[in-house]
């Protein structure tokens, strides 16, 4: 393979990612893709990359890539520094990346997650129409490891000059989430669901692409006893266990669960912001009409 | 039948049991490929709901649907698999002594339900088969094993179900097959899919 990327460093959790795999919930597929959409979509724009072409997600450390091949690059999401053999480059830019040069992607100074997007697009084969590794289910190419080769594929036109001037909102210091109540508001007292919207909750450590789980706060109290018989979940989804302490449910989260959804926070700016919030941010979640 | 909007684009039907929700997954795929229903990204029936996710208008689509007449799903409606197994699981035992019955009597009682995908959910290809007469349905296992071989036919609740792959599992094993039930390269993917029917044969296990 002439074409493509080689894995020098993996970083902390690397993963491929496009939009993802609707459409298979019914079978017990998780949706899974990109969790920063918008960060995700510019940098396949930077590299004049059709819009659902495959790119790396990073976690916190970024990620080391040596070219097999001369290519273009770009690096958005949680800024950080960006170095090609050494030298620093431009973040947030489509940068060039020569034939046996070692990209380094350097840990983020806030947010968590970086997106890589390489011209032509990552060529790992698809599953279910999709090249998202789904970390839930296990579906899709295995997170990065030393050594792995990641085949490019053909590129597509020049980006447009100038076509992303515009900066991105950055990573957000206190998390706000539009919130809309039900299917499963009734489950809790009305007491606790007013007081929901004055809780000041903090994003927990253990977040993952599955959900971001929240600590502190108030939590919610049962208005009934029993359990709930499992249902369909969607993307955004809060739903809360026994503990009273919301999970807003990401892009790999099951396709059922058992425990009931107080609301739905919209996808788009409200999630790809969750997906930047570090352990610790202060979340609240306002209502959404 | 309740319809529950769940947020900017879903709807959450209740039902009464899984025999309504089989009926009216069953209608609604019907009308969603005669174009009567509209755009919908998913369709995902569980317990006592389905889900209709990436549609325009929740609220109205809910009342609409609330307005259907939603024929009895027929017994022999839907494709039926017929899946091989050996009834070899460790808890074999245990289950018969909770039907009370003879070990040697549970292949008989299982290979006599008709089962039918109620949803899918926990892995990729996992379906939740109901049909066991209410009698025969079991408690989970006071502790769940860490990894149950692929394949294992188990039974909890008031569900069977066979492990695609290998994972964590509570629920009782009392068999195992060699069919392939989940493969990203077939279609469909999932050799259960919700409306499939199932039948049971003691045999070597292959399919």
């Amino acid at each position: 393979m002439a074409e493509g990327l080689l894995v020098v460093r993996p970083g902390a959790l690397t993963t491929v990612q496009d939009p993802g795999r609707p459409g298979y919930a019914h079978l017990g597929v998780p949706r899974s893709g990109a969790l920063d959409t918008a960060a995700y979509a510019l940098a396949n724009r930077l590299v004049g990359n059709a819009p659902d072409a495959a790119a790396l997600e990073t976690t916190l450390d970024g990620v080391g890539l040596r070219a097999l091949a001369a290519t273009t690059v770009a690096v958005t999401g949680a800024p950080c520094p960006v170095r090609i053999s050494g030298r620093p480059v431009a973040w947030g830019a489509p940068v060039r990346l020569p034939a046996g040069a070692e990209l380094e992607v350097g840990r983020a100074e806030s947010g968590v997650r970086g997106y890589v997007a390489v011209r032509g697009g990552l060529a790992v084969p698809p599953v279910l129409g999709s090249r998202s590794t789904d970390l839930l289910s296990g579906l899709g190419p295995p997170v990065l490891a030393a050594g792995m080769a990641l085949p490019v594929g053909p590129p597509g036109p020049d980006p447009a000059p100038g076509a992303d001037a515009c900066g991105l909102p950055g990573p957000p210091s206190e998390l706000v989430l539009p919130l809309r109540l039900g299917p499963r508001a009734d489950w809790f007292t009305e007491a606790s669901l007013a007081g929901l919207w004055r809780s000041a909750f903090r994003v927990s450590a253990l977040s993952n692409r599955i959900g971001l789980r929240t600590e502190a706060g108030s939590a919610l109290v049962r208005a009934r006893a029993g359990e709930l018989p499992s249902e369909g979940m969607v993307l955004g989804a809060v739903q809360v266990p026994p503990d009273g302490l919301p999970v807003v449910f990401l892009a790999d989260h099951p396709v059922t669960g058992g425990y009931p959804v107080v609301g739905v926070v919209p996808p788009g700016p409200a999630l790809d912001a969750a997906a930047q919030a570090r352990p610790g941010v202060p979340v609240r979640f306002s209502a959404a009409r | 039948m309740r319809p529950l909007v769940v947020g900017g684009e879903a709807l959450l039907i209740e039902l009464d049991s899984a025999d309504e929700v089989a009926a009216l997954h069953a209608e609604l795929l019907r009308r969603r490929d005669a174009g009567e229903l509209g755009p919908v990204r998913e369709l995902v029936p569980a317990a006592r709901t389905v889900l209709l996710d990436g549609v325009r208008d929740p609220a109205a689509l809910g009342a609409r649907i609330a307005r259907w007449e939603v024929p009895q799903l027929a017994p022999t409606q839907g494709p039926q698999v017929t899946v091989p197994v050996r009834y070899d699981g460790p808890d074999l035992a245990e289950v018969a002594r909770l039907w009370g019955v003879a070990p040697e009597e549970v292949p008989g009682i299982v290979g006599a339900t008709d089962f039918r995908v109620a949803f899918c959910g926990f892995a990729p290809g996992f379906g939740y088969l109901t049909g066991l007469p209410e009698r025969f349905h079991l408690p989970r296992r006071a502790s769940p094993r860490t990894a149950v071989p692929a394949g294992s036919l188990a039974l909890a609740g008031e569900y069977a179900g066979v492990y695609p792959r290998s994972s964590p599992g509570g629920w009782q094993l009392i068999g195992s097959t060699d069919a392939v039930l989940w493969d990203p390269r077939r279609e469909p993917a999932a050799l259960f899919a919700p409306g499939v029917r199932v039948r049971f044969t003691e045999g070597d296990g292959r399919g």
